[in-house]
């Protein structure tokens, strides 16, 4: 998700700690501490049948939090940990974390006012509330411990989840219980940076260990009392309808319960997947193709070119482009071709469901819970009251499971109610399933056009986008402010260079493939777009890419400037270039953070393959080092799998193309870089990770590709085979 | 009826003799730390042991597995998957951990295999079958390192 989407949500007013609950835990052994959001105050209190705050002390002296965003491997579990146990004082040792349910009004995301993780914002939009949570408790903590031990609040100290006065020591558990009668103090004092000693420091993440023993419980590992699995057959291409089905022999296969028509399709419910499959192959479907998408990509490319050629609406415009051009001593062109994307994530899409006497329990990783809880429940003919979404962790997603439709939600509901009975259900999606499922990075044509004067000035930049909008038609179209959806094209304007006259246009497309956010998503494009062919036009210009780059840059932008040049020290940019390798650089804000790369290329059969990459990024204080590290090294592999590989294709009649990953590959180990990462020092708040290590490694690959072989890239993926 | 030994524990299965074994350890004997990535082996999500060497389940039908012997995940034991699991732990390799079980069974494969420490080549022709869609592969490499080094190879 993007963080134009991000400013155009009203911002929620940040919720602070304001009542707490005294409750059994789940086995009635423990206490637990609750604190939710100050805002409520007014309201009539959360029912206490769950665990439905912030965080839990129990007797056992652990400290869960609840996280409110999704563990889909980018870290907040451990994040929002640390900075609960930075203000508690707590032992890291004593920290746990789990997904918090469903639950706008104790969970939302504060950058959108609705519950849902995206954008990179979950450490930016917990950065004060997290520390708020923690600082709370641990001045109830030491209220409790001063009232049962007769000493002034004053003189209690806690560290390292000890609480002590003189001789005495204890743990928290043993004052969960009383502090959660303490007066809830109004605003209890944050610590200074000076004073961190979690916050800044790398440690492992908390769901690490029951990631390396089989234990973690992701969706597709739930099983309930009874449950089928459920198949789904699906259109044959975007846009076609189900006509009819005949499901005798389907019904027939040993473990085939039922059939259903439901809106995605014909859903086969079976005991167990092989059961499902096998019935799912016997149905005999038939569907209507004439409303749906026919064209090939091949077509599609052709339309959009001709809409980004004629220019699409002015998104941006500065000072005067025809005088720009006029002035130009030489004209740099360039049309440059994204095709549509899956995101891949190794755990495709599923979720279960659990309905019994007019209540639905449901497990998965649900990203927007805002949009999937009241999806169900209308799906199911429920109140929302009576939709209970337990958010566990997800194998990976990338934007996947962040469905402005709910679709999937929309899906399960369906699921549940056309079985016509009380049951558990999991719907699961083969890797073919989600290869053919649509939901694409937006398939997009840049084409650009810029003017250099004698002394090497670029008099004039024009860049018009053709891609399909990604709100449009979800909940999220009323953000779309003038028909404008900055998804489609952020990143290509109100960027930080001085040009003598800019334009940015964008076109936008339609089709009947659905097309969804895809890890750093109008990013994914416009940092090619820009950074390859600035690149272009500083050679073009008698110009370093780097020095060049840093020339360009307007005064106020410093922090682009910093890891500019951090990454060219770091990969000694003016040092000797080896023989048969060719470097290249590209940077990109995004998300608020901004990362710079150097890739190391050399010339493998004709395909470039990427040897070092060295990458600065400075995304405001670092909260565990080791996170950012592991974001920054992954969404390098991430985009350079893309970059070389990536390739979502519609055939002649509009059919996928792609089926598995022999013919959707992924980058493997032995085509990962070494990759070296430089986190800048900052003490500006935290900002993203998950996203902002994605957009400069393809523009620095192909530039240090055309470095090497001076072969410009007009497409994406690189083509297999050379065209030298 | 399909008979064979799963972690050590003797195990008769009344169903379809096609199903793959990735299914049967699943759904049947709730054996998830095994997972689903493509169902054509070209993930190594699904890695397991039978008798001994690494096979990707998703392809192996429950038939072939009559009498012999499979470990999974839950059910490794020794020098190899101890030191594995914890670099993986120390070098906190996983992101989303929907792979990881899959590369820590062909990482311990690899380490019980090998006489000397492995080379980063050796790593490339072990792991080459395991993918990782977060792209942990700096860490997989530093972590079976780490883990050679453990067992003093």
């Amino acid at each position: 998700m993007s963080s134009m989407f991000v400013k155009a949500l009203q911002p929620a007013p940040l919720l602070l700690p304001s009542r707490r609950m005294v409750l059994a835990g789940a086995a009635g052994l423990t206490l637990a501490f609750f604190i939710a959001p100050r805002g409520l105050r007014a309201q009539a209190p959360a029912p206490i049948t769950a665990p439905n705050a912030f965080l839990r002390i129990g007797a056992d002296d652990t400290v869960t939090v609840l996280s409110k965003h999704l563990e889909m491997g980018q870290g907040p579990y451990t994040g929002l940990a640390t900075l609960v146990a930075e203000e508690l004082d707590a032992s890291w040792d004593q920290m746990r974390a789990e997904g918090a349910p469903a639950d706008d009004s104790l969970y939302a995301n504060l950058a959108f006012g609705a519950q849902g993780t995206g954008g990179s914002t979950a450490m930016a939009n917990s950065w004060t509330q997290m520390r708020m949570v923690g600082a709370t408790a641990r001045a109830m903590l030491v209220a409790a411990a001063a009232a049962e031990w007769g000493v002034p609040a004053a003189e209690v100290r806690i560290a390292e989840g000890v609480i002590s006065h003189g001789d005495r020591r204890s743990g928290f558990g043993a004052f969960a219980a009383r502090a959660a009668t303490m007066p809830m103090p109004e605003s209890p004092p944050l610590k200074d940076p000076s004073a961190f000693r979690l916050i800044g420091t790398d440690r492992p993440k908390l769901d690490t260990v029951g990631k390396t023993n089989g234990t973690a419980q992701f969706t597709m590992d739930i099983h309930r009392e009874g449950m089928l699995t459920v198949l789904v057959a699906r259109p044959p291409a975007f846009g076609a309808t189900l006509v009819s089905f005949d499901d005798k022999a389907a019904l027939a296969v040993p473990g085939v319960e039922m059939v259903r028509r439901i809106g995605a399709g014909v859903a086969v419910y079976a005991k167990g997947t092989y059961a499902a499959l096998k019935g799912r192959r016997a149905l005999d479907v038939e569907w209507d193709s004439a409303q749906a998408e026919r064209r090939s990509t091949d077509e599609i490319f052709s339309d959009f070119s001709a809409a980004a050629e004629a220019g699409g609406q002015t998104v941006e415009e500065e000072g005067d482009i025809a005088a720009g051009f006029a002035a130009a001593a030489q004209i740099i062109e360039g049309e440059i071709r994204f095709p549509y994307l899956a995101h891949a994530p190794m755990e495709p899409l599923d979720a279960v469901i659990e309905v019994k006497g007019g209540k639905a329990e449901l497990w998965y990783g649900c990203q927007f819970p805002t949009f999937d809880r009241p999806t169900v429940a209308k799906a199911l003919g429920l109140p929302v009251e009576d939709v209970r979404i337990n958010v566990i962790l997800a194998g990976g997603s990338f934007g996947r499971r962040a469905q402005g439709s709910a679709h999937i939600a929309q899906e399960i509901g369906e699921i549940a109610k056309a079985a016509g009975r009380d049951g558990a259900f999991k719907m699961l999606m083969t890797r073919e399933d989600d290869l053919h499922g649509g939901y694409y990075r937006p398939l997009t044509v840049h084409r650009l056009r810029a003017g250099i004067d004698d002394a090497g000035n670029i008099t004039a930049w024009t860049n018009s986008i053709a891609n399909q909008s990604i709100m449009s038609g979800t909940p999220m179209e009323a953000m779309m402010q003038g028909g404008v959806d900055p998804t489609s094209f952020e990143g290509s304007n109100a960027l930080p260079y001085v040009f003598g006259s800019r334009r940015i246009g964008w076109a936008q497309m339609e089709s009947p493939v659905p097309v969804l956010w895809w890890r750093s998503v109008g990013h994914t494009h416009t940092a090619f777009a820009v950074e390859t062919f600035l690149d272009r036009v500083l050679e073009a210009a008698g110009k370093d890419p780097l020095q060049g780059r840093l020339d360009l840059l307007k005064p106020e932008a410093l922090r682009e400037r910093a890891v500019l040049e951090t990454a060219g020290r770091m990969a000694d940019w003016q040092g000797p270039v080896k023989d048969g390798r060719g470097y290249g650089i590209a940077w990109a804000k995004s998300f608020g953070s901004y990362v710079a790369q150097v890739v190391e290329v050399e010339d493998r059969d004709g395909r470039p393959h990427a040897t070092r990459v060295w990458c600065a990024v400075d995304c405001g204080i670092a909260i565990n080092p080791n996170v950012i590290r592991a974001q920054m090294e992954g969404g390098i592999g991430y985009a350079l799998s893309t970059a070389l590989y990536s390739k979502v294709s519609l055939g002649p009649g509009g059919g996928v193309e792609q089926s598995n990953f022999h013919d959707y590959p992924m980058l493997r180990i032995h085509e990962m870089p070494a990759v070296e990462v430089e986190i800048i020092r900052s003490s500006v708040d935290p900002t993203g990770v998950g996203e902002p290590g994605v957009p400069p490694l393809g523009p620095a690959l192909a530039n240090a590709w055309r470095a090497l072989t001076g072969q410009v890239t007009s497409e994406l993926p690189f083509p297999m085979q050379s065209n030298v | 009826m399909t008979q064979f030994i799963v972690n050590g524990q003797d195990v008769t299965l009344d169903i379809d003799p096609d199903t793959p074994l990735l299914w049967a350890l699943r759904d049947d004997l709730h054996l998830t730390g095994t997972k689903f990535g493509c169902g054509v082996a070209q993930c190594g999500a699904c890695t397991v042991m039978l008798n001994g060497m690494p096979r990707r389940s998703c392809v192996t039908p429950l038939s072939m597995v009559e009498g012999g012997e499979v470990t999974t995940i839950e059910g490794m034991t020794g020098p190899e998957i101890e030191a594995v699991k914890q670099a993986w732990v120390a070098i906190d390799v996983p992101q989303c951990g929907w792979c990881q079980s899959g590369q820590i069974m062909s990482a311990t494969a690899l380490l019980q295999q090998s006489a000397t420490a492995p080379t980063d080549a050796d790593i490339d022709a072990a792991m080459a079958g395991n993918v990782c869609r977060c792209a942990t592969y700096v860490r997989i490499r530093a972590a079976i390192h780490d883990a050679a080094r453990t067992l003093e190879l």
